[in-house]
């Protein structure tokens, strides 16, 4: 039996670790067990990456009395951690880092009957915007070149993305509309596959986030052409928008931290405080930059008009899919 | 030589203390969790990511890769000792590592693991400190087709795997094929076959449920059928000199495998979609099809466990390669690993091995550090292993119930999950009955994942225009050889039919 004890040793030392000293919160709501840390994506993905940086902020400067129990629920496009919140059972201890099939996946899939406007907000850690990318040996360096090029090619021009009806394909799918672009779209099942695809000339352009695409681009590999992003972005100054060039139109992927529906105040305010110290926590603030995150800091209210406002504009931006 | 200097410095800051310290609780950890089944290196990496944080970031790799190497090790354990794969790398070592076990040379099945292990670590490491950024770009050249052909390839070495009976074979595939389907597409953005409408199934069905459903449960019910409880399969010995025997018998019987599995695993590791599963069972069919007895595969032969077993190892490194020299995953693992470089700071990408030569290099010369230490520790343990074999079936029985539940739970923390491998242990005990052959079954949950999303892809690609798989520099010959390795065993079926009829 020595097997499984050495393994609960090590299990049991590193929780130990991680909730050796108590948090400094002296009154009012504190957890009672570890915080269940739902993330709606598999391991390695962007929202995984993020969830992991939360904990060990959280982790390093004693946050929490409990510790963040984080786990990958990305089945169904996010549907089962979507299912997992509404139908949790301890809503005080369950939490949601999110992306944006958050907004899209209960519109596309409604029988799973879940209403984001019942969950409860605790906070914006950053939106991520999407970028337009090219290879280098493309030859393509701006945005007016692509169009010729997607034109000149009638439907033979490849991009990937991750998925379809979610982020990358909203994206392109705007822009192919807005150019009157044909474009074939190759669907992946993340990011990285998408990036390594351009990489090797595979596929001929993507929508990735900067942070998936930013190690190939200081290497000179890839080549952006237009930010999704309302203004121009500080790390891609010479990059114009998609609204300078007159299309009312940008694209965040959201980075938040949501608690499951029929959360209690007192524990929602609770969320609130330890994840605004993350927020604010240097290590937060260097990540914003180093992976060209945008900050949007909402309160609840606004949070819930936000929300609304998005699944208003997803339900459209789909519907438009559609068609 | 500029990597000779590179790789002393990284050695020496392994060997710095606190890094050495690192690599021994690493590889302990790792060796342990993954003989744990259900728990493999992704569950490791990701429970220990958060305390790095503690450490510099060059120890904080160093760890979190001992724990990998360590769980590639470990993934063996569990395939002879219990029957059961403790990590989908380790599948195909149970083909023949279990065997070995009931004939009573559990000693010298895990000895073999041990030592193709090593040698495929090191094989590995050594072709990743000389080609990194060769391999590199080669790796990239792999597609959606790419990717498919080769696939296709892991399928057709394995289509003699059933024995004679093709049609059982087939079915066994087919159903293979039909669980991995269940849950979500990502090409359409649909969930297609959410069985009786259970959100469960929305996740689809891992390799971990069907693998312990049908070796945790399934065989175990089977072994309590056959024998009445009655398992007098082990009664081993371990004694130094039993050991040093045993270890010279894995060196004769085991080279040829282990040669393979290490060329065949660092090559399929290296490519981005495929990993060390894929590498591992390649390895395996290849093996098996280069013999001389092939007729020992499959009965407890040494090069049947060094193959898979030098190809998870060598694999692994493999995967390292596109994470170092791209910042791209090659594995699930590595993944994360990736969103640990973030979190120390670092930018993963093509530019890391350029601007940080010290990270880099100190991980790689850690590889070696860890790959002796892998082997020693796991060496020390074996006894261990093989002494829990020795307990009465009547308690070892219900021990592997437990763990197959625990370690089943632990990987997804849902009901749903364990419900599953009840139902999948009680099918497999019958599917098994009626002679129906379950690794394929198996088979075809991990690689059909793989396969189907770059098929689809690659029609995309093509607008649906098949010569996609024979007209690409790659992909051609890949698809070529793997028709003719489908084809072939078919065409002897003929012929042997054609000559029992003129008899």
């Amino acid at each position: 039996m020595k097997l499984t004890k050495r393994l609960f040793l090590a299990l049991a030392a590193s929780t130990t670790i991680a909730t050796l000293p108590i948090a400094a919160f002296a009154d009012g709501w504190q957890p009672k067990r570890p915080i269940d840390f739902t993330i709606m994506a598999g391991a390695g993905g962007g929202a995984d990456q993020i969830a992991r940086f939360i904990q060990s902020v959280v982790e390093a400067n004693d946050l929490t009395n409990r510790p963040l129990i984080p786990t990958n629920r990305g089945g169904g496009s996010g549907a089962e951690s979507l299912l997992h919140l509404k139908d949790a059972r301890d809503p005080d201890h369950t939490l949601l880092v999110t992306l944006n099939s958050f907004y899209t996946t209960p519109i596309r899939q409604e029988a799973l009957g879940v209403d984001i406007e019942t969950f409860t907000p605790i906070i914006m850690m950053g939106v991520d915007p999407f970028v337009l990318w090219v290879h280098k040996d493309s030859g393509i360096t701006t945005f007016e070149d692509f169009v010729t090029k997607v034109k000149e090619m009638d439907g033979e021009f490849v991009m990937g993305g991750t998925g379809t009806g979610q982020e990358d394909s909203i994206v392109i799918a705007y822009m192919s509309g807005a150019y009157d672009l044909k474009i074939k779209y190759i669907p992946y099942d993340g990011g990285g596959a998408v990036a390594k695809d351009l990489a090797g000339k595979q596929i001929m352009a993507t929508v990735n986030n900067p942070s998936e695409a930013k190690g190939f681009y200081e290497s000179g590999d890839f080549v952006p052409l237009l930010a999704f992003s309302d203004e121009r972005m500080d790390a891609y100054p010479d990059v114009p928008t998609l609204k300078e060039k007159g299309h009312d139109f940008s694209y965040y992927n959201q980075r938040a931290i949501v608690g499951a529906p029929g959360m209690s105040d007192e524990a929602a305010a609770y969320y609130r405080e330890v994840f605004g110290k993350v927020y604010d926590s240097e290590k937060w603030q260097g990540y914003l930059v180093s992976e060209s995150l945008s900050p949007l800091i909402m309160d609840e209210a606004e949070t819930r008009a936000y929300w609304s406002r998005q699944v208003q504009n997803h339900r459209q931006l789909l519907s438009e899919m559609s068609n | 030589m500029e990597v000779i200097s590179f790789l002393a410095d990284g050695i020496l800051l392994a060997l710095e203390p606190i890094n050495f310290a690192l690599i021994i609780l690493g590889v302990t950890v790792g060796l342990f969790i993954g003989a744990m089944p259900g728990l493999g290196s992704v569950n490791g990496v990701a429970i220990l990511l958060p305390i790095t944080f503690l450490v510099p970031p060059n120890s904080a790799i160093i760890f979190l890769a001992a724990i990998y190497y360590g769980a590639m090790y470990g993934g063996a354990i569990s395939s002879v000792t219990l029957g059961i794969p403790g990590a989908s790398t380790a599948v195909a070592t149970t083909f023949d590592g279990r065997p070995l076990a009931l004939q009573g040379r559990a000693s010298l099945a895990l000895v073999t693991a041990a030592l193709a292990s090593f040698v495929g670590g090191t094989v590995a490491n050594v072709l990743f400190t000389l080609f990194a950024p060769v391999l590199a770009s080669t790796a990239l050249s792999f597609g959606p087709p790419e990717i498919f052909a080769l696939m296709l390839l892991a399928f057709a070495t394995f289509v003699g795997l059933g024995g004679d009976d093709i049609p059982k074979t087939v079915f066994s595939i087919c159903l293979g094929l039909v669980l991995a389907a269940v849950g979500f597409d990502t090409i359409s953005g649909e969930p297609r076959l959410v069985l009786f409408e259970i959100d469960g199934f929305m996740r689809g069905i891992g390799f971990i449920v069907l693998a312990i459903g049908v070796y945790g449960i399934g065989e175990m019910l089977w072994t309590i059928e056959q024998t009445r409880g009655e398992v007098t399969t082990t009664n081993p010995k371990m004694t130094a000199k039993g050991m040093a025997s045993d270890a010279k018998e894995a060196m004769q019987r085991g080279w040829k495998g282990t040669t393979i599995g290490s060329l065949i695993g660092f090559f399929v590791g290296i490519l981005p979609a495929a990993g060390a599963t894929p590498g591992s069972l390649m390895s395996y069919g290849v093996a098996k099809m280069m013999s001389k007895t092939p007729e020992d595969y499959g009965n407890g032969s040494p090069d049947g466990v060094a193959a898979p077993e030098a190809a998870n190892n060598s694999a692994s490194t493999g995967s390292m390669l596109p994470m170092l020299t791209l910042g791209i995953p090659g594995s699930p693992t590595t993944a994360i690993l990736l969103g640990g470089m973030v979190i120390w700071g670092l930018t993963p990408g093509p530019r890391l091995f350029l601007d940080e030569t010290e990270f880099v290099w100190g991980l790689i010369g850690s590889f070696y550090i860890s790959n002796i230490a892998a082997l020693v520790i796991n060496l020390a343990f074996i006894p261990l292993f093989v002494w829990m074999l020795r307990m009465p079936f009547t308690i070892l029985a219900p021990l592997i119930f437990v763990l197959s539940i625990i370690g089943g739970f632990a990987a997804s923390r849902s009901m749903h999950d364990l419900w599953l491998i009840v139902i999948f242990g009680i099918a497999a005990f019958f599917l098994r009955k009626f002679d129906y052959p379950l690794a394929p079954a198996v088979l075809a949950i991990v690689l059909g994942p793989i396969a189907e999303p770059t098929l689809r892809q690659s029609l995309l690609l093509s607008s649906g225009d098949p010569m996609i798989f024979f007209n690409r520099p790659i992909a051609g010959p890949i698809t070529i050889v793997a028709i003719i390795l489908i084809l072939l065993p078919g065409l002897k079926f003929l012929r042997r039919k054609r000559a029992m009829a003129k008899n």
